[in-house]
């Protein structure tokens, strides 16, 4: 995980703990999972299946599917997910084992 | 199942709007939308966020308030976080919610599923660090996140709006790289009449550019060879301008060259969608009201044609004294009396919209990219394998999801769908209409099976065959 985030967070609220990859990232509240993730300096949400490239948030609106992670088994947009504490968050594998 | 009069598909300015003129007028709404709260992406939380952040956001984002306000009727009922996922005639809506699946029946719909960002294929687009000028504005409203390095890239009124409120929080961008030109500038200027008649706009932006030019922000105005660099992130952005290379060295790109109607769910359903050069883009095809040729089905806001959030407010109202009548809640006259004033106040918002659009126009190189950019951002199908496919005789969209997959990744080409038609079109010497669009089919957005499963009653059998196919 990078120490320093590209991004600056307005307000500070209470935080919960939920995990990436093993890592624990403290977040805010309640708050959209994919800008909270930006905001503690997480670069890569996947890779694609195609050629392995790395991506991250591009829409912030659920049209665009790029950051698409696992969480609790399920593959799911991160943009459209509110941060709940104890959240056990993965990069997805492949690409096929998602919604259909 | 519910039945309701109405079912409102977007709770944005036009579908918030059209919800209270509905409920107005005795008619029982369900209004669904993918969001937690109402505001669609303009109004992003707006309820929540006027008292955190609203100085830097501006009146026109608080001003959303009053639609949410409205919502609080007996009559409407508002699902929240309710992905649509399929619309059948008759009508019937299936969607999911908190992991289960679930369907309301209406004996009308109206779509108003707003704007997309039009796509900006640019070599190293597809990088993380690379985002949607408009995603850079949501993380502002809804969580309050602000890019610290963030260069801004494209043309157009939402690229000011998004720099000067990022200098407003204290985090100007590092330099905004537009495309429009100086020729751009000067075409623009035979609309300059309508243009004044708009002159709130005109004066918004003068406001804004001001703002923008007090936080001694840079702006390359008339850049080409945009490009962004980096080795598993976005590190730099390149380009040229009057001749010379320049590079930036940032953190985040945000890119912009205009917005465009989001149409899958009204293309799911086969209304007829018209290309609109003024705009470069597809819109379906209405009548005053918002009308489609399905009916019982209407269309308003950006969905229907970029009009931007006034228009979109207003054209709710329209579409609902359309429909009202219609149903034979209201006479027609009594429908034309309620409507004349709206359709003054709409032509006086809509002024300034051809200037705009001439003064404004997308990206060039972003619709015709080189052979090696990415286009397809699901699937990493590049322009060259479009042109490949048009050498070997694919005609449309839909041929080049069979040669090579475009358009078949979970956004179902909602970020690829314009780039492909553009390619196609260019190649074959065709126009977009004739090139024609993606053929849309439920689900609209991935269900999984567990959702399905979770479906009330006899509906899963049903939609089970409908995800099969
Ligand atoms: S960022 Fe586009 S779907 Fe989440």
């Amino acid at each position: 995980m990078k120490p320093v985030s590209p991004f600056l967070e307005l307000e500070e609220g209470p935080r919960v703990s939920v995990t990436f990859d093993g890592a624990t990232l403290d977040l805010p509240e309640g708050a959209n999972l994919a800008a909270a993730m930006l905001a503690a300096g997480v670069d890569v949400f996947r890779h694609t299946p195609v050629s392995g490239a790395p991506r991250a948030p591009y829409c912030m609106m659920g049209a665009c599917f790029d950051c698409l992670v696992e969480i609790e088994g399920v593959v799911r947009q991160a943009c459209m997910v509110a941060v709940k504490g104890g959240m056990d968050i993965r990069k997805p594998h492949g690409g096929d084992d998602g919604p259909v | 199942m519910d039945r309701f009069d109405l079912a409102i598909v977007g709770a944005g300015p036009a579908g918030m709007s059209a919800a209270q003129e509905a409920a107005g007028h005795g008619l029982r709404v369900v209004l669904l939308d993918e969001q937690a709260r109402a505001g669609g992406q303009i109004y992003r939380d707006v309820d929540r966020v006027a008292r955190l952040r609203g100085d830097i956001l501006g009146a026109d984002y608080t001003n959303g308030a009053r639609l949410t306000a409205g919502l609080r009727h007996d009559a409407i009922h508002h699902v929240t976080a309710a992905v649509v996922w399929a619309i059948e005639e008759g009508f019937r809506l299936c969607y999911t919610k908190d992991g289960r699946g679930a369907q309301v029946a209406a004996d009308r719909v109206l779509l108003a599923t707003g704007a997309l960002e039009r796509p900006m294929p640019l070599p190293g687009w597809t990088l993380p660090g690379v985002m949607t000028a408009g995603a850079g504005q949501i993380m502002l409203k809804q969580s309050g996140v602000l890019a610290r390095r963030a260069v801004l890239v494209g043309s157009g009124p939402l690229l000011y709006l998004i720099a000067a409120q990022m200098v407003r929080a204290g985090t100007p961008p590092l330099a905004m790289v537009e495309t429009q030109t100086l020729a751009d500038r000067v075409r623009a200027m035979r609309h300059l009449g309508g243009a004044l008649r708009g002159w709130r706009y005109m004066l918004k932006g003068v406001k804004m550019l001001a703002e923008i030019a007090r936080a001694r922000v840079p702006r390359h105005i008339g850049a080409t060879g945009i490009a962004i660099e980096g080795e598993g992130r976005a590190e730099a952005l390149r380009f040229t301008r009057r001749g010379r290379a320049h590079r930036i060295a940032c953190d985040t790109v945000f890119l912009h060259h205009g917005v465009v109607p989001n149409t899958q769910a009204a293309r799911s359903l086969g209304v007829t969608h018209r290309w609109r050069a003024g705009q470069s883009c597809f819109a379906p095809v209405l009548d005053d009201w918002g009308s489609t040729d399905v009916p019982g089905l209407f269309i308003a806001g950006d969905g229907a044609g970029i009009g931007g959030a006034k228009a979109a407010e207003i054209a709710g109202r329209l579409a609902v004294l359309g429909l009202a009548a219609q149903a034979g809640r209201l006479t027609e006259a009594e429908r034309d009396r309620h409507a004349a004033p709206l359709r003054v106040a709409l032509a006086r918002d809509l002024a300034a919209r051809p200037f705009l659009d001439a003064a404004f126009p997308p990206f060039a190189e972003a619709l015709s990219p080189a052979d090696d950019t990415v286009i397809c951002r699901c699937e990493e199908v590049t322009a060259g394998s479009i042109r490949g496919h048009a050498r070997l005789g694919c005609l449309g969209p839909n041929q080049a999801k069979a040669f090579g997959r475009a358009g078949m990744g979970p956004c179902q080409g909602r970020y690829c769908g314009l780039t492909v038609t553009a390619l196609l079109a260019e190649a074959s010497g065709r126009s977009p209409d004739d090139t024609g669009y993606y053929r849309i089919r439920p689900p609209l957005k991935p269900v999984t099976l567990g959702e399905l499963a979770a479906m009330e009653g006899s509906a899963t059998e049903t939609a089970e065959k409908e995800t099969a196919t």
